[in-house]
């Protein structure tokens, strides 16, 4: 016996086998985020008053680039789009359109990916400097005249290292003044400041990433992790785009299907994203 | 319609293969086959091997406590050898490799073995053929389930083998124990111990999800979702349990992988000193949210390890009582009520975190309502009992024994569940005596009653019952000696965490309870002696056990056992259709005592 509805519904279900299987993978993947929104909203509901030291604040906010995180949001919505309009297009018999749709939706997703590494890599190099004499500085340092980078993931800045390496002292392009809720002073100056401090000064010393606040262990967490799901799902959409796209011939009602569980999946990966925006960045 | 379809799956069967026997080769019928018989049977082997493995490490642990200071005997100077002075000097199990075979024989017992075997292994091979279906419903998946179950095997046996022995925080590895026992190589044991459980995690995700969409789909004509064997319900409500109960503990699992190797603190409070040094990190976690996250798997998983049991003893009970199941609709209800509320229970393993008042009373309560339908599972299958003219054989004596033994474990609960008596009792040996009672002799005894049960069918043979019935009765008799005594020591205030026995902490004040650590060893070496007969019986049968004459030896109703034997590739010969319930036994009028659901009215 063969197995019965792989791509035929089942009448009294009206599903196919993938259709129930990506349903129930879904499902899980919401228990997944879930499970890590809960943990942020916990961290952040019992974090104490003060513990951020930049704004005086329980939490920090505004330290995320927002009109850049917009940006992607609307790329991110845009591919969620082209897909069902590949699908459509597919049910309508117009193989050309599903092919441009797809192709669309593919440099979306990778679109959003190097905007988003963009945006890590701004973070690895974008440091809190606490100084014994006067308020904590945020800004992008330079230390021995260089930029640390995120893909050298060793290349990261600490009081231990300055020390170690026998460092004088270190340049920061300073951030403009921010008020308690994160936003831009109106009366700041928007150029950057350089400043020069010296290692003695310098009490703590940590970059945008996991180690200096579970902020950014969060960020990056939940960041990443949904980035896996869209650097999947595009690879997956490609294969369809172009090699999986023979099956188009043999049998065209199994090849839209497998469209349509694929779009189930970019769209799942989009909510996270929209959930994602206003919890990370804006809250 | 099957002739047609015949030469298609053989060229799928040779899909790589260029040699001309008829038979697909050894790799792709026992490695990489997508045929969930064969799978089942990998998982079977695998998790059996694992079983023995964890009851190995607990017999070591098991020799400390009763003799504390004194060498391993047997193993001692292996030990010394493989796992170096600082674990086992002179052979002797030290207070680091105590912790490391308690958290791996927590972890080996309840995700290699027995979640396996009772869902990878009689899950894959029982319920495609009970509900009428060729296989699963994704075979390629089931294949990577398992071969995902297999690499995370391999990485929590490997990380016995890493410099500092492996994980030794608990199975449970609380934060922030568990990402401070090594603070120089930060890829230690636990860390083998997180990445080991990302693997299991996807094997069982693609499993349940492969389960559920089989059931839903892939039920034959007539098979109603009434009409399916308690067996398959408890499967589906399982898999159920294990795709939403198993991401929080996922992203938990990464969360305390990037607090070990990334320095974050999403599990470390501010200010966190070990051995008299500030911990350099940030700060700002809670250690309680691990918990919650890992209790919120951890309590499902509980009914994870015991549903599916309760599906099989069902199974073997209205088949050798002759009877139909008593309460079979209630029963499935009640299976439904469970998965429900078991996902609302799960903060009463951490009343002792000093939780306000008004959640404790929540739990408790939800904990008191759980009690409820599992209490009418049992209660059903007692009464199936009634009146019934019962075979003992070996799978039904197994099943019978799981009646009481489960029953123990069950009510043994309730003081857990009370915030006040749980304050006294929490981590002392009545904990380890209650959950054993709901898994060794409850559980495991389901799977002994499944294994001489469907021998026949995966093998063409039936076991041994001399030597089956010599397993029972040395099994269930040992078994109470291990965990009875433990209620008396968790009533001393013995706790279960002291790696001598407790014998620092007694100190001759109460010889009683530590006298007890003696006769559990003793018996829990009998116990394993015991298990000889099972395992000569097992190959024994596999080669020369009597054959079976007809294709359902037990004369049973439900569908398994209207495939040939062993059911080739696809199952079913033709099409079959459930005509009936699961359990027509001794239909009043009908000529035999069973009513097969194939047999057309």
């Amino acid at each position: 016996m063969e197995i019965p509805y792989t791509y035929k519904a089942r009448p009294d279900t009206g599903l196919y086998n993938a259709k129930v299987g990506i349903w129930l993978f879904l499902a899980s993947e919401i228990m997944l985020f879930g499970a890590l929104f809960s943990a942020y909203i916990l961290l952040r509901v019992s974090a104490p008053v003060g513990f951020w030291p930049e704004t005086a604040l329980a939490w920090p906010r505004g330290l995320l680039n927002i009109p850049i995180g917009t940006f992607n949001t609307a790329v991110l919505i845009t591919s969620s789009v082209t897909v069902v309009m590949a699908w459509a297009s597919l049910q309508m018999n117009k193989f050309n359109h599903f092919r441009i749709y797809m192709v669309i939706t593919v440099l979306c997703a990778f679109a959003f990916l190097g905007i988003k590494s963009f945006e890590y890599n701004d973070k690895f190099s974008h440091y809190v400097v606490q100084t014994k004499s006067g308020k904590p500085v945020t800004g992008h340092i330079e230390v021995n005249g260089k930029h640390p980078r995120f893909w050298n993931f060793s290349d990261q800045w600490t009081l231990a290292r300055l020390t170690a390496e026998n460092v004088k002292e270190i340049s920061v392009a300073v951030d403009p003044e921010r008020d308690e809720h994160g936003h831009v002073k109106s009366h700041s100056n928007h150029a950057h400041e350089n400043r020069t401090i010296a290692t003695d000064d310098i009490q703590f010393l940590g970059s945008y990433t996991p180690a200096t606040h579970p902020f950014f262990a969060v960020y990056f967490l939940i960041t990443a992790l949904h980035g896996l799901h869209v650097l999947g799902g595009a690879l997956v959409l490609a294969y369809f785009a172009f090699p999986g796209a023979k099956m188009w011939k043999d049998n065209p009602q199994q090849f839209i299907n497998r469209i349509e569980v694929g779009g189930l999946f970019w769209h799942f990966v989009d909510l996270v994203w929209i959930f994602l925006f206003p919890v990370v960045y804006l809250l | 319609m099957q002739t047609a379809t015949q030469p298609h799956s053989h060229s799928h069967d040779h899909a790589g293969h260029d040699h001309a026997h008829h038979e697909p080769g050894f790799f792709s019928k026992y490695i990489f086959s997508t045929d969930h018989k064969i799978i089942g049977i990998q998982y079977g082997v695998s998790a059996l091997i694992f079983l023995l493995f964890g009851f190995l490490l607990m017999l070591a642990m098991r020799y400390q406590l009763a003799y504390p200071g004194q060498p391993v005997p047997v193993v001692g100077s292996l030990l010394q050898k493989f796992l170096g002075d600082d674990l086992a000097k002179g052979g002797v199990m030290q207070a680091d490799l105590y912790n490391s075979f308690g958290a791996m024989h927590g972890t080996i017992m309840v995700f290699l073995a027995i979640v396996p075997i009772l869902f990878g292994a009689f899950g894959n091979y029982v319920t495609p053929l009970q509900i009428g279906a060729p296989d699963m419903a994704f075979p390629r998946l089931n294949m990577a389930s398992f071969h995902a179950y297999f690499l995370g095997g391999v990485i929590m046996f490997a990380s016995f083998f890493t410099p500092g022995g492996s994980a030794r925080s608990g199975w449970t590895s609380y934060s922030p124990l568990a990402s401070v026992t090594d603070l120089v190589n930060r890829f230690d044991g636990q860390t083998y111990w997180l990445i080991g459980m990302v693997f299991l995690i996807t094997s069982s995700l693609l499993g349940s999800v492969n389960f559920i969409a089989t059931i839903i789909q892939l039920r034959c004509r007539g098979m109603s979702w009434m009409r399916m064997p308690f067996f398959v319900w408890t499967q589906f409500i399982t898999g159920f349990l294990l795709l939403l109960a198993f991401p929080p503990l996922e992203a938990a699992g990464i969360m305390q992988l990037m607090d070990n190797l990334f320095g974050s603190s999403f599990f470390l409070p501010a200010g966190l000193v070990v051995n008299g040094t500030a911990l350099g990190v940030s700060g700002g976690g809670s250690p309680l949210l691990w918990q919650h996250l890992f209790w919120f798997l951890g309590h499902p998983e509980v009914y994870v390890l015991i549903l599916p049991a309760i599906g099989i003893v069902a199974e073997v009970i209205a088949n050798n009582t002759r009877k139909p199941l008593w309460g079979y609709k209630s029963m499935v209800y009640a299976t439904m009520s469970v998965g429900f509320l078991s996902f609302i229970v799960w903060a009463h393993h951490m009343y002792l975190t000093g939780m306000g008042t008004k959640i404790a009373t929540f739990f408790q309560t939800t904990t008191m309502m759980i009690s409820i339908p599992s209490v009418i599972i049992l209660t059903a299958l007692f009464i199936s009992l009634w009146g019934g003219s019962i075979r003992f054989n070996s799978a039904s004596l197994f099943a019978l024994s799981f009646l009481p033994m489960f029953g123990i474990g069950g009510l043994t609960g309730l003081p857990l569940g009370f915030n006040a008596s749980d304050v006294y009792l929490h981590d002392s040996y009545y904990v380890i005596g209650h959950f054993h009672y709901v898994v060794a002799p409850g559980t495991m005894f389901a799977v002994f009653a499944g294994i001489y049960y469907w021998f026949p069918k995966i093998s063409g043979r039936l076991m041994n019952e001399t030597l089956g019935k010599i397993h029972w009765a040395g099994s269930l008799f040992f078994m109470n000696c291990v965990f009875a005594p433990m209620f008396i020591q968790g009533f001393k205030g013995m706790s279960r965490r002291m790696y001598d026995g407790g014998t620092t902490y007694f100190l001759g004040v109460d010889p009683t309870a530590l006298s007890l650590n003696k006769m559990i060893t003793m018996s829990a070496i009998a116990l394993g002696l015991f298990q000889l007969p099972f395992i000569i019986n097992f190959f024994y049968s596999i080669f020369a056990g009597k054959k079976v004459h007809s294709d359902n030896p037990w004369n049973a109703t439900t569908m398994e056992w209207s495939t040939p034997t062993p059911p080739p590739h696809g199952n079913f010969t033709s099409e079959p259709v459930a005509y009936r319930g699961p359990y027509e036994y001794s239909v009043p009028g009908s000529k035999t005592d069973f009513t097969p659901q194939t047999q057309k009215p």
